[in-house]
């Protein structure tokens, strides 16, 4: 069994207007030193051993659905686990 | 002209598209639910504006595994007309049948409003009654509208004229002003705006029922045999 770990983000050229918003409220805050905020997701799946390869399953569930390339950028970690 | 409205689990423009039809264009149109398995019988496909699977990941990115979108494919490599609004815009982004992408709205806000919209290609199935250049009033109702692609799709949109509407004052930051998009071969167009709630002055405008006569105009043009 593996625990996957998956980041998702914008790609740098596309603007965030989350992380935008959220730098200015941090500026307000008075923490000046907030240069930039980039808001992305975080995925944990579990999935089963199979005759595949994990990286090539993880890959094609990325670019296929959690991440839309067009934006997005991910990259992800994995770590075999025993199953409880 | 036989039209589906294609209903995803929270789709909610598609009874407004339906009655646009029905009622105000009067054709025949039916609705299709998601998981439908051909859409061979239908002239024109509709993909309704709303919050499909709750907008869950991205607006649009699981709709487009729905068992119908392998049709709508089917529908849109056989020519026939498809029309994707607000969320069915998305959906079509998503499935990859249009390019690019949609980014939250700059100001964050959900914008619900009347917005003027500037024809920008009136030689296609969906504008054909439109002139070149015209202002039209169209609502927009969406958090999502903020069109993004990158430079060479975009030089290639322009190139083949794909830009169908564009905003004339951007209320969510899209890029270039673009409110709607067409595929190269003219036979698929996403827009963000809302045409079917525009469909009878007493909603405010009725501007947006000629895209709807537009497309009965070409199918009969190219369908009906004169006697």
């Amino acid at each position: 069994m593996y625990k996957v770990k998956v980041f998702v983000t914008l790609r740098e050229s596309v603007l965030d207007p989350q992380g935008k918003a959220v730098t200015n409220s941090l500026h307000s805050l008075n923490y000046p030193e907030v240069a930039d905020v980039r808001i992305g997701k975080y995925m944990e799946l579990t999935i089963e051993k199979s005759d595949r390869d994990i990286d090539e399953v993880v890959n094609e569930i990325c670019s296929k659905l959690l991440a839309n390339p067009v934006i997005e950028n991910y990259r992800y970690e994995v770590e075999e686990v025993v199953a409880q | 002209m036989k039209f589906a409205v294609i209903v995803f689990p929270g789709s909610n423009c598609d009874i407004d598209m339906y009655h646009a039809i029905k009622d105000e264009l009067g054709e025949e149109v039916e609705y299709v639910w998601h998981d439908t398995e051909s859409l061979e019988e239908y002239d024109g496909i509709l993909l309704p504006g709303g919050f499909s699977y709750g907008d869950y990941l991205r607006s649009g990115a699981i709709a487009r595994f729905s068992r119908v979108m392998q049709e709508v494919v089917k529908a849109a490599n056989d020519g026939k007309p498809v029309l994707g609004v607000c969320n069915g815009f998305q959906i079509l982004l998503e499935s990859g049948l249009l390019p690019g992408a949609m980014r939250r709205n700059e100001s964050l806000s959900f914008i619900c409003k009347p917005v003027q919209l500037k024809v920008e290609n009136n030689q296609t199935m969906f504008t054909g009654e439109y002139e070149l250049g015209q202002t039209i009033t169209i609502p927009v109702a969406h958090g999502e509208g903020n069109y993004y692609c990158d430079k060479d799709t975009l030089a290639r949109l322009k190139a083949n004229n794909q830009i169908v509407f564009t905003y004339e004052q951007n209320p969510n930051g899209s890029l270039e002003n673009i409110a709607g998009i067409i595929n190269e071969k003219g036979n698929v167009l996403g827009m963000m705006p809302h045409p079917e709630r525009a469909v009878d002055e007493l909603l405010g405008s009725a501007d947006g029922l000629k895209m709807f006569q537009s497309i009965v105009k070409t199918w009969r043009e190219a369908h009906v045999v004169k006697a």
